[in-house]
């Protein structure tokens, strides 16, 4: 019955066995959807821009046309993510949990250290297993951080990083185009035409391009920054089909004739 | 598949074991209340199981809150649940259909791992997932009635288990609008 119970958190391991037991017999495991993805993030004048495509796949087939890839942390940290999409997605949300926590604990706005330790010690301590490839980005007091984060749980920190099966060709363009003390939109356009570079040269990219931009002061997301690839054309009308042959039909309606009626009583407060 | 102040889940009926048929009438979409259902493809013993999961989570979460859950907050559920079972998950692949407090509709889908993939069009899953996907996008319409939704929900279907021999034996509609579910089953090819 330890399902039935609450459980506290962590990981549950009860079908490892049996799940090998059906694989050995023949069972084919569903495809867990991956990120794919060109990710990248880049540090100018007065913070930081962090840029994602957006799609997912499953094995080669688009998963998500339109999903968000660039996941909060704090109002003051993002963090995009590649890799396994269940992963990025949970490891993100736990840490800004946590995050959120600590900071009604102490009353002062959180770190992009004390995010990127606990990143990594997560990642460290499941050896890879957890494949969340991330780009950790945000404002603090000692001003704009940008990291990287690996699977494995080792780090970086640079003034430009990419992540994802996009990322040698993002690289290449701020490889070529990159240069210290950007203005804004020096920055949004290079972390644009890298995640670009993404999207048409790399399969597992696609869709859209999504920008954040962290200063000091504000976040802004820029959801769609560059909709290049939304589905060109649809028809208006509907196309009508020959009825459907239907065999049986039903109709449910939710139980709106009952209504509770609340009587209020004064409660009994005096002992006799 | 999303219409216009409804939403609609259907699934064929078959269960079998590779190519053998083992029923013809296996529901795999479940009502959680009335404004919510719940689908799930994949190995069936895992179905059972992750169904009477959530029953039992939303009966609890009905006494604690008093109030029905959001489809939005179940999804959350669903995918944390799948997600702490990271490492050894359930062959599953579930799809959270429904409508929220102001009539709009909510479609989700998740891989196995809870990975949410929310879609204001449509979702598919399952073993002709790929097929639904492609009359899906041809077919689908916004804003489309109940009638309309139907229409395409059920064609859809039809086309898919055509070509599938994993699925068919008939098909199961549910239409959830504010006015009440409406559940209509449909035939398929029978072979």
């Amino acid at each position: 019955m330890e399902s039935m119970s609450e459980r506290s958190g962590g990981f549950s391991f009860d079908n490892v066995a049996r799940n090998h037991v059906l694989e050995e017999k023949g069972m084919k495991m569903p495809k867990a959807a991956k990120t794919g993805t060109t990710i990248v993030g880049v540090v100018y004048k007065d913070g930081v821009v962090l840029g994602a495509d957006t799609r997912a796949t499953s094995e080669t087939t688009v998963f998500e046309k339109y999903c968000e890839k660039i996941h909060y942390i704090a109002p003051n940290i993002y963090c995009c993510g590649a890799g396994t999409a269940a992963d990025t997605e949970h490891t993100t949300a736990m840490i800004a949990s946590k995050l959120e926590l600590h900071r009604l604990d102490t009353g002062r706005q959180s770190r992009v250290t004390t995010c990127l330790t606990m990143l990594k010690r997560h990642l460290f301590q499941y050896q890879g297993h957890v494949s969340a490839a991330l780009v950790l980005g945000g404002v603090d007091l000692h001003g704009p951080h940008l990291y990287t984060v690996y699977p494995h749980g080792s780090t970086d920190a640079l003034p430009f990083v990419t992540m994802g099966s996009g990322s040698l060709a993002a690289m290449a363009v701020f490889e070529s185009k990159y240069k210290d003390d950007m203005t804004l939109e020096e920055g949004k356009q290079i972390v644009y035409e890298a995640i670009s570079a993404g999207i048409y040269n790399d399969m597992g990219s696609g869709g859209n391009v999504n920008l954040c931009v962290i200063t000091k002061d504000k976040t802004e997301m820029l959801k769609g920054y560059a909709k290049e690839n939304m589905r060109p054309w649809r028809k208006s009308t509907p196309y009508t089909f020959p009825k459907t042959e239907v065999l049986t039909s039903k109709i449910d309606k939710p139980r709106t004739d009952i209504s509770v009626v609340v009587e209020s009583e004064k409660m009994e407060v005096s002992a006799s | 598949m999303s219409g216009d102040g409804c939403v609609a889940i259907a699934s064929d009926t078959r269960l079998g074991q590779q190519y053998q048929t083992i029923a013809m009438d296996v529901p795999r979409m479940f009502k959680m209340h009335d404004r919510l259902f719940l689908g799930l493809t994949g190995l069936y013993t895992d179905t059972q199981t992750l169904y009477n999961l959530f029953k039992f989570k939303l009966s609890m979460y009905k006494m604690r809150e008093g109030r029905e859950i959001s489809p939005e907050t179940f999804a959350n559920l669903v995918s944390s649940t799948l997600y702490e079972k990271r490492f050894g998950p359930y062959f599953t692949e579930p799809i959270v259909v429904g409508l929220d407090k102001d009539n709009k509709p909510y479609l989700c889908g998740m891989d196995l791992l809870g990975a949410l993939a929310c879609e204001p069009d449509f979702v598919t899953l399952g073993t002709s997932t790929e097929m639904l996907l492609g009359a899906c996008e041809t077919f689908y319409r916004e804003n489309m009635n109940e009638d309309q939704l139907f229409e395409v929900v059920s064609q859809t279907l039809m086309m898919a288990t055509d070509r599938d021999c994993l699925s068919g034996w008939g098909g199961v509609v549910h239409i959830i609008s504010k006015e009440g579910i409406t559940t209509k089953t449909i035939k398929t090819r029978q072979d």
